[in-house]
């Protein structure tokens, strides 16, 4: 074990794949002699070579349509869209290309590609750096979408998406990159380093993909978050006063929905967390399938905190940024009506 | 308000409408065997000519002419005939049997099959194509089952898209014939990544992709040439330049202003521009560009110049934007007639023979639609299994698709 930050995690678990599997490659718009705009490819293409660590045109359908063709041919290609908010012009290749070819084709061929992109906000990146986006792919059948929220279960997740036959799509919170984040601007700035989950294997492991993990536990009530949102959902959990337990989806599809079920039928009340605008969000989907399996056990209305539906302000972050306050609240609502 | 004069504003339009006495007389075509065949490895930078001239072989006298004369032997042009024929015999049935209520949709390739048919010949077979919906002809050349595809077309219990693509989509894995996507032009730059995984693999074989010159509009093209140009990837990007998109004719892609071939000039790749009636130019410009590409010379551009002498789709009537007639007049003429009459010029066909072989094609079309309807068509007979619609869409089915399918009691 060692400790690593979310970008050195990323960076060792393409390092592991590319050292394994000769059919794994990175590529994407800067990530090859200059190591990606993050660091999360720094090293790679002066350790494997311009061969299997390159750097591409500016086209993110081009990236992917390119992922796909040497997916098909046996490869394991992993992509990076730069930003989550640059993804757009590659969405008629992953939604109607990557996600549906297994199917389309009777399952003669499939693109086992890994999309790597950075996501959400809290770096004063303005509306074009600090979109989540995940809510737009989680309604499409036929791929993978997957957020971690700490070193650990980033690298041992970006192995699973690599060596997973399927099509996935790998949200990387870049807020998270350097440290946690408990959703306070003004406090210090948090280090992975003396983290637990900053202590990672420095070989091959797999966290599995599908599977939510409860971060920590709780008889009172229950919140269901992923990404950034773990971090200041646990930090309003320690303050709140209740016994809260906190689940961190990991996975976002497949949904683990019987995690879930087992600790809201438990808890009886249940708030779901995330940093994407609401409307239509992917809380939307959580809290229908909650309702659907623990509605019997349900004490108090399930309730949402999201980012506002609005394009991310670039000036009002922390407004629109559903910060601690936002969470307690939510948390008193459900606790005590 | 606004002021309207449009004084420099420019919509382009079609040389013809319904109604209008078709005639091509001003298109500039030059004689078959004027233009020279240049060495595989020729650089770019002095192939601009290739792209604003016309590689022709058969001429009007239906003699082969010139360098690019691929000199093909009498069983491989009657090869290239009978595949000719076959798609057409079998797209007529097909569309046939659309109008009766059988299958939702079809796709003729009436007037282009030499593309699919020359080009699939000219390729190897471990060659990887990654076409657009109307080179059937690939898998016809390639020796695909009839019955397989028609059973693709009526969605029944032997489809191997298992009901889930519209007819025509066709994927033929063993054939090395990519998944058709029903959204133009995605196919152009996958082709690219899988030359360019080839190419890493230190493998021979080649990626061919095919779109039509109203799809050169769409971003993929600009991707595919990008992308194809920078890693040398070995892949022949073809841009069926067939005059219509369903009811905008080229110059709507810009074809009025400058070749489609001669956009391949401008990415840093050689542009070829051949007749895509002429059996034997469009294989000897395939077999150039694929002998280029084996040999790291990296990707070619072929604009096929043809005309679609059929609607788009069944879902149109071309009636209603272009002369019924024009395709008659057509001066390159019917690719299949042009490789029979050559064949028949040097004494290796006949019209009896042409006769034969229509008869016995049209049987054997008529006994497979037969066996291929006692599986099932579109609205009657055996279907795929329902609970296979939950099938495929991963490797392995998670739970939430079990329990919806559980649900619908499949």
């Amino acid at each position: 074990m060692t400790n690593m930050n979310m970008v050195q995690a990323i960076n060792s678990a393409q390092d592991v794949m590319l050292e394994r599997d000769n059919g794994v490659v990175v590529f994407g718009e800067d990530v090859g002699y200059f190591g990606g705009v993050f660091n999360c490819t720094e090293g790679l293409q002066k350790k494997y070579g311009k061969q299997r660590v390159f750097d591409t045109p500016i086209a993110e359908g081009g990236i992917i349509a390119l992922a796909i063709g040497m997916g098909v041919n046996e490869m394991r290609p992993v992509a990076e869209i730069q930003f989550s908010d640059y993804i757009y012009p590659a969405f008629d290749q992953i939604v109607s290309e990557a996600s549906r070819l297994r199917y389309r084709s009777g399952g003669e061929y499939w693109a086992p590609i890994t999309i790597r992109t950075p996501c959400g906000g809290g770096i004063r990146g303005g509306q074009t750096h600090s979109q989540s986006p995940e809510g737009i792919f989680t309604h499409v059948s036929g791929i993978k979408t997957i957020m971690p929220s700490n070193p650990y279960d980033a690298k041992g997740l970006l192995i699973s998406a690599i060596e997973d036959d399927d099509p996935t799509l790998f949200f990387e919170p870049k807020r998270l990159y350097n440290g946690p984040f408990s959703g306070d601007p003004k406090a210090p700035a948090q280090s992975w380093d003396g983290h637990d989950m900053g202590e990672v294997p420095e070989g091959y492991y797999k966290v599995p993909i599908g599977k939510a993990n409860t971060v920590r536990s709780g008889n009172d009530m229950t919140i269901v978050t992923y990404g950034t949102m773990v971090h200041v959902s646990l930090a309003a959990a320690e303050v709140s006063g209740y016994d809260v337990e906190v689940i961190d989806l990991r996975t976002l599809t497949p949904l683990d929905i019987d995690h879930i079920a087992e600790s809201v039928c438990r808890t009886g009340r249940c708030v779901v967390v995330h940093e994407a605008t609401k409307t239509g969000g992917f809380g939307a989907e959580i809290l229908s399938q909650i309702q659907e399996t623990c509605f019997w056990k349900l004490e108090a209305p399930i309730t949402r905190v999201a980012g506002w539906d609005i394009p991310y302000p670039h000036a009002f972050e922390w407004e629109y940024f559903p910060g601690q306050g936002r969470v307690l609240d939510a948390i008193k609502k459900v606790m005590e009506g | 308000m606004v002021p309207t004069s449009g004084k420099n504003l420019d919509v382009p339009a079609p040389r013809h409408r319904p109604g209008d006495e078709p005639e091509f007389d001003d298109l500039d075509i030059p004689n078959a065997g004027t233009v020279a065949r240049p060495d595989v490895l020729t650089s770019p930078k002095e192939m601009f000519g290739y792209a604003n001239t016309l590689i022709r072989v058969l001429n009007m006298k239906n003699d082969a002419v010139g360098e690019w004369n691929p000199k093909l032997s009498p069983d491989e042009m009657r090869k290239g005939l009978t595949d000719m024929l076959t798609t057409r015999i079998y797209d007529d049935r097909m569309q046939n049997m659309q109008r009766v209520g059988k299958m939702s949709f079809y796709m003729k390739s009436r007037g282009e099959e030499a593309v699919a048919v020359a080009q699939a010949m000219a390729l190897d077979k471990k060659d990887m194509l990654f076409p657009s919906y109307r080179q059937q002809g690939l898998l016809i050349s390639r020796g695909r089952d009839l019955l397989d595809m028609m059973n693709h077309c009526l969605s029944n219990s032997r489809d191997n898209c298992k009901g889930r693509q519209l007819p025509i989509m066709y994927t033929w894995a063993e054939g090395n014939f990519f998944s058709i996507s029903g959204n133009l032009g995605t196919q152009f730059c996958q082709a690219v990544g899988w030359a360019v995984a080839s190419a890493y693999k230190g493998e021979d074989a080649i990626a061919a992709t095919w779109i039509g010159e109203g799809t050169t509009a769409e971003a993929d093209f600009h991707h595919g040439m990008t992308f194809a140009v920078v890693y040398n990837a070995p892949a022949i990007l073809n841009v069926v330049n067939n005059q219509w998109a369903i009811s905008s004719f080229q110059g709507f892609a810009g074809g009025e202003k400058a070749t489609f071939a001669s956009r391949g000039v401008g990415y840093g790749m050689p542009g070829l521009r051949v007749d895509g009636n002429d059996f034997l130019a469009v294989y000897a410009v395939t077999k150039w560009a694929a002998e280029r590409a084996r040999n790291g010379g990296g990707p070619t551009m072929i604009e096929l110049f043809t005309y679609r002498a059929a609607g788009h789709s069944t879902s149109d009537d071309p009636s209603k934007y272009r002369p019924d007639d024009e395709y008659e007049v057509w001066p390159l003429g019917d690719p299949i007639e042009r490789l029979k009459n050559h064949l028949i010029a040097i004494g290796e066909w006949s019209e009896d023979r042409h006769a034969e072989a229509i008869e016995q094609i049209t049987a054997m079309v008529t006994k497979k639609y037969k066996e291929a309807e006692s599986y099932g068509t579109l609205n009657s007979g055996e279907r795929p299994e329902v609970s296979s619609m939950f099938e495929d869409v991963f490797k392995e089915q998670p739970d939430h698709l079990r329990r919806q399918r559980q649900e619908l009691g499949v």
